[in-house]
């Protein structure tokens, strides 16, 4: 992300101010109604500060482990081919795009006391092993983000061209050094952060999987300061200290991230000679095992009652399939804008979002949005756009590189030939972009639907998204129907992203 | 001429959104579960409409507290005439705003406690209780539970309503050594979950022996699932009793349908809705009784229930006493 401090030559920079300045208002607006009404910040007791302090301890944690894990596979997954490989990448992405109660009764399914692991186990005469505590944390941290952090991290590979590699190879010279890892030093620092930032927020997956209180984070601290004593400077000041270490963390990590542009290639796939076949097959089944066996057993679970699904799920699915459209193409024009355009205050605006408490950010817009209309109304359209917003940072991380690396590869032929504003977007970048816009466009599609955002506190009626029907199913003791419901939300997410993510796109690469 | 004709138009229009503003509308604002298609909500909108020659309007918010706060957002100005759903754990809060007005209601109760609140009228109540299977042997009290190798999943007070009364409950069953408890309970608590619904989802996949639910919760699997195995466990010192309220904004535009709503939830129309679809006593019992499955539930002995003062004034300690037992 460091590389969008340059921004790009002779395109337009407007369309990227507007998009900074409409995020900006939309994350800090409703910090300041909030405040406002708050009149002013509250301090800290010990209780916030213990959860402080585990907060940023579980997300560097499980960044670290999700990253750790996510090379050897994303290694695997760039120098080997084989059927089903491209079904296999996008299925590997489904734990990042489930909601969160989805996710956790999956991984508890395999992991938990009545799982498959333990029966296994138990099977065998051995003793139980408890996935509740610090170490469950960090093992459904990595379930949702190591999807992510291999998405990502197999970005950077599959952007090396494949010129390179044969370079390297007539040389025989060491790929890891002169190739590999100057990629990794320019990609890595970037999905840290976003894991980072994602942890940080985390708030249900760390309580139920934490087993209890010693597993408090800022995020469950502040839903405590509004629901328990509606004290919304407490609310807000927690907020500020998640801003505060967000914007630590990404400072740090950017500063030690590397540049890396070293000339053009001619966009072909690469095949690989190096490396032990066995060693990348055993990653990748590995890692096929840990995540897609929750998921399977959503499915198993989800499966027998579908048909019997109330109407009401359908209409709700569709209303999410709508919102996740529009906010999917919202992220996309704005995430072009801003990386079209540069400068600091893109960086800012492509990683802050993940530091907004989605709580105090909905309370927020309600104070703003109360006294002109009835939140009920516009509860939709904030939805889609708060959900925008939140894709971001995902987005931005993809499309950043790929908007510098093909300034770098072609932006000097492009100046030659005087090609400036849309006519350069139109013939230089977006045809060389489609792969990160269509992913970019698939995961903000995915997330808008998978979440439940600001969307209780506007309180919808009748119009309730997928997510929340689901909830409304387990709330009235009918969880084989919200099963089933989970599974639909699974289906549709992974069909959008699917979409987007293979529609987009000219080659098959990745 | 031309200008007439504009008057007359305008005029027709006058009228057109007079007619149709003629249908008054009544705004309750309620718990999300309350609203949705399996709540009591469309049966009750049903029946009240039915009477009232209006528009009844649920509008759904989370849960209680979620609800509250939505108040609280709103302030003086919010549109809600009335707010149904808030508990005895809540009404202290909910009283300090000073916007509710007295609800003029008696009725006779059909509640474990007396009652005689002049603005908070109860619709229902229930009492939470740990939910197991026929085949876990029971224990008689907190104590022995905790004192068992039996593994049970709560909610979290900060996030949840039922965790929150199992706070106020070992509060009232052993006002003196509740820190005891709670760290005797540790060992047995597999996880806290942020709500309701993930906690019993995780004791329905086997996840515990047990979850704090309400007494009333086996009556739902006998009726829609026709399993008689689900029980909630009788504990001898008593249970903590959950009341929900309803009452009257002071300042509503719609003062009569109010107060022909809060008339209207003391009838046999709306108490009859409740059992089956909020899975909670009727604050009256309808005429016609209770439903069967509602027969063979386990009826504590005793009720425990902070009057609201007194559960806001222990709120502070006892959350302590509780993250402190369970943080070790």
């Amino acid at each position: 992300m460091a590389r969008s401090v340059v921004p790009v030559n002779g395109t337009l920079r407007w369309p990227g101010t507007i998009a900074v300045g409409l995020a900006l208002v939309f994350l800090f607006g409703p910090l300041i109604a909030v405040l406002w009404r708050a009149e002013g910040l509250a301090s800290l007791s010990r209780a916030d500060l213990s959860a402080v302090w585990f907060t940023i301890w579980q997300a560097a944690v499980s960044a670290v482990v999700s990253i750790g894990l996510a090379i050897p596979v994303a290694r695997a997954l760039a120098r080997r081919q084989f059927r089903g490989r491209q079904v296999l990448v996008t299925l590997l992405g489904a734990p990042f795009l489930l909601p969160v109660i989805v996710a956790i009764l999956g991984l508890l399914a395999v992991f938990g006391r009545a799982g498959i692991v333990n029966s296994f186990l138990g099977a065998l005469g051995l003793p139980d092993v408890s996935i509740y505590g610090a170490h469950g944390v960090i093992i459904a941290h990595v379930f949702f983000n190591l999807p992510l952090a291999v998405r990502l991290i197999l970005q950077g590979w599959v952007a090396i061209p494949s010129e390179r590699f044969r370079l390297a190879a007539g040389l025989n010279a060491p790929i890891w050094r002169v190739l590999e890892r100057p990629m990794l030093a320019s990609v890595v620092p970037g999905t840290f952060v976003v894991i980072f930032l994602i942890c940080l927020t985390s708030f249900a997956v760390a309580l139920t999987l934490g087993g209890g209180p010693r597993a408090t984070t800022i995020e469950l601290a502040i839903y405590q300061a509004f629901r328990l004593s509606f004290d919304l400077a407490g609310a807000a000041t927690l907020t500020l200290v998640q801003i505060a270490i967000c914007a630590v963390v990404a400072l740090l990590a950017f500063a030690i991230t590397a540049l890396d542009a070293m000339g053009r290639g001619l966009d072909r796939v690469v095949a690989r000679w190096d490396g032990s076949v066995w060693g990348d097959f055993a990653w990748i089944t590995a890692a096929a095992l840990f995540l897609l066996l929750p998921l399977v057993m959503v499915i198993l679970r989800g499966l027998p009652s579908i048909l019997e699904l109330p109407s009401s799920v359908w209409v709700a699915a569709l209303r999410s399939v709508m919102i996740a459209m529009v906010s999917a193409g919202l992220t996309v024009a704005l995430a072009l804008a801003l990386a079209l355009r540069g400068g600091w205050l893109v960086v800012v605006v492509g990683t802050l979002p993940l530091a907004f408490s989605g709580l105090v950010l909905g309370a927020g817009l309600f104070l703003i949005v109360f006294p002109f209309v009835n939140p009920s109304n516009v509860a939709l359209p904030v939805t889609a756009l708060v959900n925008s917003l939140m894709a971001l940072p995902f987005v931005m991380r993809a499309l950043v590189p790929s908007v510098a690396q093909v300034e770098a590869q072609y932006g000097q032929l492009a100046d030659g030939l005087g090609l400036r504003g849309w006519a350069r977007l139109r013939i230089v970048l977006l045809p060389r972009l489609r792969r990160p816009l269509g992913f970019s466009a698939g995961v903000a599609a995915a997330l808008s639907m998978g979440d439940l955002g600001v969307i209780t506190l506007f309180a919808t009626g009748d119009r309730a998204t997928l997510p929340l029907e689901m909830y409304r199913l387990m709330g009235a003791y009918q969880m084989q129907a919200a099963a089933s419901s989970a599974l639909v939300l699974l289906g549709l997410s992974l069909g959008l992203f699917w979409i987007c993510d293979r529609g987009w796109r000219i080659d098959a690469d990745a | 001429m031309f200008k007439t004709h504009l008057m007359s138009a305008a005029g027709l229009c006058l009228c057109a959104t007079g007619a149709l503003a003629q249908v008054p509308v009544l705004t309750i604002y309620t718990y999300d579960s309350f609203a949705s298609e399996w709540g009591p909500g469309p049966a009750i909108e049903a029946a009240f409409e039915a009477e009232c020659g209006c528009d009844l309007q649920f509008i759904g918010n989370g849960d209680g507290a979620a609800l509250l706060a939505r108040v609280m957002l709103e302030g003086p100005r919010t549109d809600a005439d009335i707010v149904l759903g808030l508990d005895t754990s809540l009404i202290a809060r909910a009283r300090q705003l000073d916007i509710f007005a007295d609800h003029g209601v008696s009725a006779a109760f059909d509640l474990p406690v007396a009652w005689d609140d002049p603005q908070f009228l109860p619709y229902d109540w229930g009492y939470f209780a740990f939910v197991s299977t026929a085949d876990v042997e029971a224990p008689t009290s907190i104590a022995q539970l905790a004192d068992s190798d039996l593994k049970i999943v709560i909610q979290d007070p900060r996030s949840s309503t039922p965790g929150l009364g199992l706070l106020m409950w070992v509060q009232a069953a052993y006002p003196d050594d509740s820190a005891a408890i709670w760290e005797a309970l540790a060992d047995n608590i597999v996880t806290v979950t942020p709500g309701w619904s993930e906690a019993y989802g995780m004791f329905l996949e086997g996840e515990a022996d047990a979850v704090l639910s309400y007494t009333t919760s086996p009556a739902y699997h006998i009726f829609a699932e026709d399993d008689q195995s689900k029980v909630a466990w009788a504990f001898e010192e008593g249970h903590y009793t959950q009341i929900e309220v309803a009452a009257k904004l002071a300042d509503t535009d719609q003062p009569e349908l109010a107060d022909q709503f809060m008339q209207f939830i003391t009838s046999d129309a709306f108490q009859s809705a409740i059992p089956r679809t909020n899975w909670m006593y009727p604050a009256i019992t309808p005429q016609g009784g209770l439903p069967a499955e509602f027969q063979g539930l386990a009826r504590p002995q005793t009720a425990l229930l902070f009057p609201p003062d007194e559960a806001a004034a222990v709120l502070d300690g006892a959350l302590e006493e509780w993250r402190a037992a369970l943080s070790q």
